[in-house]
């Protein structure tokens, strides 16, 4: 038996393998947070869309009364949680696809994060302010 | 089939239309003179084609999400299996666009 039929073996040990967690250093969590967010979002797309066709010709008032009430914010709120969280990892992905340059990358996700959470905060607020009337 | 691209560009045009989004309800957050102008965008030509992409990016998204879950749990590889799941992606995310917009003008969304 030659040298070249043996498999190649590694001598780094299982534990230095997953040490490093691969390309984004956070191992498989999330691959699966961007699949619970998916389910979620997939789970609400109708309540989602019923509460979007329930405000369509309706004036501020109207939407605001509509979407102060209790159900409807929290639909909602679930909603863009996932949502945002969704984006975000989705974004991120594309980031570690395409920019290779690594400050560049370092920069992009973290402009990435900052929008996610701007997104998420200000929806956030919106429909807080809404429910409690003020 | 490059479907798998198109996942990732309608991704792409969901996460920027996210902002039209926190628009739509800080305005409504915000009052009538903010709520309208929003209104005066969405029921605007352009403001109506925006937002019909976006009910099919989205609707797209999803169905082609749920390939790739059906992917993930480990069905669905065989060749014709994959024509099918790509093509119910792609014919069924333009089927459910039209039938929301239909039934959004139906109950008057189109005023």
């Amino acid at each position: 038996m030659s040298v070249s039929d043996t498999p190649k073996r590694s001598m780094r040990t299982p534990l230095g393998r997953v040490r490093n967690l691969g390309a984004a250093h956070s191992g498989t969590s999330d691959f699966w947070r961007q699949r619970i967010t998916a389910v979620a979002m997939t789970l609400l797309m109708i309540p989602v869309i019923v509460i979007i066709m329930m405000l369509l010709g309706r004036n501020q008032a109207g939407a605001a009364q509509i979407l102060g009430s209790l159900p409807i914010a929290v639909i909602l709120l679930l909603f863009i949680f996932a949502s945002a969280w969704h984006m975000k990892i989705g974004m991120q992905v594309v980031i570690e696809d395409y920019v290779h340059n690594e400050k560049l990358k370092l920069v992009s996700i973290m402009l990435n994060n900052f929008f996610s959470i701007a997104v998420a905060l200000a929806s956030t607020y919106a429909i807080l302010k809404l429910s409690s009337g003020v | 089939m490059a479907l798998s691209i198109v996942h990732r560009a309608t991704g792409i045009a969901l996460y920027v239309g996210t902002l039209l989004l926190v628009w739509w309800l800080v305005a409504a957050a915000s009052g009538p003179a903010a709520y309208a102008n929003v209104q005066a965008f969405t029921g605007s030509i352009i403001g109506r084609l925006i937002v019909f992409g976006y009910t099919w990016a989205l609707m797209h998204h999803m169905l082609s999400g749920i390939r790739h879950f059906v992917w993930d749990l480990g069905y669905g590889f065989k060749a014709n299996e994959r024509e099918a799941l790509t093509w119910g992606a792609a014919i069924g995310g333009i089927a459910l666009t039209v039938l929301i917009w239909i039934i959004a003008y139906a109950i008057g969304g189109g005023r």
